[in-house]
């Protein structure tokens, strides 16, 4: 038996004054939350010379979640965890402070000045601010399915499949991250079936390796109806859509892997949404409010990936700077509104 | 059998110039068949040997029988922090907190000796506030990246109200308590072994929780 340390030096132990926020300062870029969205603005901000800050409720973001990561150009093959720290140590060396557990549940702006205040009620302020809050695992939305929120429902596949040793598992979902999440647990677990309610949209590397996989099994065309139960989830009422017929399948568990939801906090009934509820961003991730950019996965642009969010918050920041060179030679729209 | 290697060695010998007074850690392991309880033993003889400032004392869950029934100690193995003064605060850890728990183990070592952190104004009196016993449980695994977070959360409120015991399980470790509580994700917080809170939920939430019982 063998134990490993996956120590987060910044995260838990930072008592160090000089990385935190101030509420005192006038930021140049507040960027609200820490995925490679967030990360990777803040990089190419302080190297504008920016004065930048991160507000997000967890460093690193849905990367954590992630088990391994093998298409960032450069990188081979590396985990979630260890990306999100290489991002973080990046950043380290260019002393961003970054607020760690915030979330950001008022917006306000005030002479042109965006304010942010936490629920632990600090405000914070800024010339201009970005959103890249990406998005929370989307729920199923069958009944039974917040009865059974862990007691066998599950939303993280890296957390959770240790407590699935030697049970059966279902997984819902067919795209890349549903067929990973079942090759995951098919290392631990007795049996994974994976139920998707049309064609499976994963890569094909990922679905090769989900067929060739003994201990998995594929229900396509197939929904779930109703996650049933008594104490703990017992098994999924499921249509087979091609025939008509419902019946019930057994297991202990099902992990949901059905994409994800945008998280706009406070800018819900701010911003300009598409039908996905997602931020419509211009080519330089303008908002429909000036001096609020936005860019990665809460926005509309598509295939969420890690080296797209990333790539996103790189030109975000560049937008952000650009906008802030003008504010220097023209009176911002903001100001004249006032 | 080393489980920290240099790098970390180093790392965390400077997070401990931070430790302000001495704390006891008090391991609890048994002989005969303890999962984890030998790597348990030499993850805190290293950690111990870290920092003046840090003691570890051993005991065996069915012969140290009074010191056990101090720290309502029921499982192995099982960790308690005292502070410099020999108190028992209410900071515990069921299971090695190894892997990402780490990350809830040495803040805990921070504060238990006093290393005071920020904390809104409002929610520390909510919490002093608190005058009946609550017992926070909160199930980890190893492998759960926001898992420390919760466990830090609850360990805070511990220390800041002596109604409140706080403790860490390790939910592979303690399997039959985890099956108890249907417990099928983490974090997955129970209240007085009744009340259920699932994820890494705000302080605003736990408290919401207690002043409800």
């Amino acid at each position: 038996m063998s134990f490993n340390f996956q120590v987060d030096l910044k995260k838990g132990f930072s008592f160090n004054a000089a990385s935190k926020l101030s509420t005192e300062v006038l930021y140049d870029l507040l960027i609200i939350g820490g995925g490679p969205a967030g990360l990777n603005a803040a990089l190419y901000a302080k190297r504008r010379g920016l004065s930048v800050g991160i507000l997000t409720k967890r460093k690193g973001g849905l990367l954590l979640d992630t088990s391994m990561v093998d298409n960032y150009l450069g990188i081979k093959a590396i985990s979630g965890e260890d990306m999100a720290e290489e991002f973080l140590q990046h950043l380290g060396t260019l002393e961003v402070p970054i607020r760690d557990e915030a979330e950001v549940v008022e917006y306000a702006s005030e002479d042109g000045k965006h304010l942010l205040k936490l629920s632990s009620k600090e405000t914070y302020k800024a010339k201009t601010i970005l959103i890249s809050t990406g998005s929370n695992p989307r729920h199923l939305s069958v009944k039974g399915e917040d009865t059974y929120a862990g007691r066998g429902v599950a939303y993280c596949a890296i957390c959770d499949a240790p407590l699935f040793k030697g049970k059966d598992v279902f997984i819902a979902g067919g795209g890349n991250s549903a067929v990973e999440s079942a090759l995951d647990l098919a290392k631990v677990a007795n049996s994974v079936t994976l139920v998707h309610r049309s064609q499976l949209r994963a890569d094909s590397v990922l679905t090769k390796q989900l067929y060739s996989d003994p201990k998995i099994r594929v229900y396509l065309e197939t929904q779930i109806l109703e996650i049933i139960g008594d104490e703990a989830m017992t098994g999924i009422h499921v249509l087979d859509k091609k025939t008509s017929e419902e019946f019930d399948l057994h297991a202990h568990g099902i992990f949901i892997e059905i994409g994800h939801i945008p998280n706009l906090g406070p800018f819900k009934d701010l911003l300009t949404l598409n039908d996905k509820g997602e931020i419509l961003v211009d080519e330089k991730n303008r908002t429909s409010i000036s001096g609020v950019f936005a860019a990665g996965d809460v926005t509309q642009i598509p295939y969420k990936q890690i080296i797209i969010a990333a790539s996103d918050g790189a030109k975000a920041a560049l937008a952000a700077n650009e906008y802030l060179n003008q504010l220097q030679v023209l009176p911002s729209p903001t100001l004249q509104l006032k | 059998m080393q489980m920290f290697n240099e790098e970390l060695q180093g790392q965390l010998k400077e997070v401990f110039n931070d430790l302000k007074n001495e704390v006891t850690i008090a391991l609890f392991t048994k002989e005969g068949e303890c999962y984890s309880c030998e790597e348990t033993l030499g993850y805190m003889q290293e950690v111990s040997e870290l920092s003046d400032k840090l003691t570890l004392k051993v005991y065996d869950i069915e012969k140290d029988v009074d010191k056990a029934k101090e720290y309502n100690i029921e499982m192995v193995p099982s960790i308690v922090l005292l502070n410099a003064m020999g108190e028992y605060q209410g900071v515990k850890f069921n299971g090695i907190p190894a892997g990402h728990e780490i990350n809830s183990f040495i803040p805990a070592l921070l504060e238990v000796s006093g290393h005071e952190s920020d904390f809104p104004k409002d929610l520390e009196e909510r919490i002093k506030k608190i005058d009946k016993p609550v017992n926070i449980k909160v199930f980890v695994t190893l492998s759960c990246p926001h898992c420390p977070g919760a466990v830090q959360k609850a360990h805070k409120m511990a220390l800041m109200n002596k109604f409140i015991d706080a403790e860490m399980i390790e939910a592979e470790t303690f399997g039959e308590l985890s099956n108890k509580f249907n417990v099928s994700g983490v974090p997955k917080i129970v209240i007085n072994e009744k009340y259920e809170l699932v994820g890494n939920q705000p302080i605003e939430e736990f408290l919401n929780q207690i002043e409800a019982i």
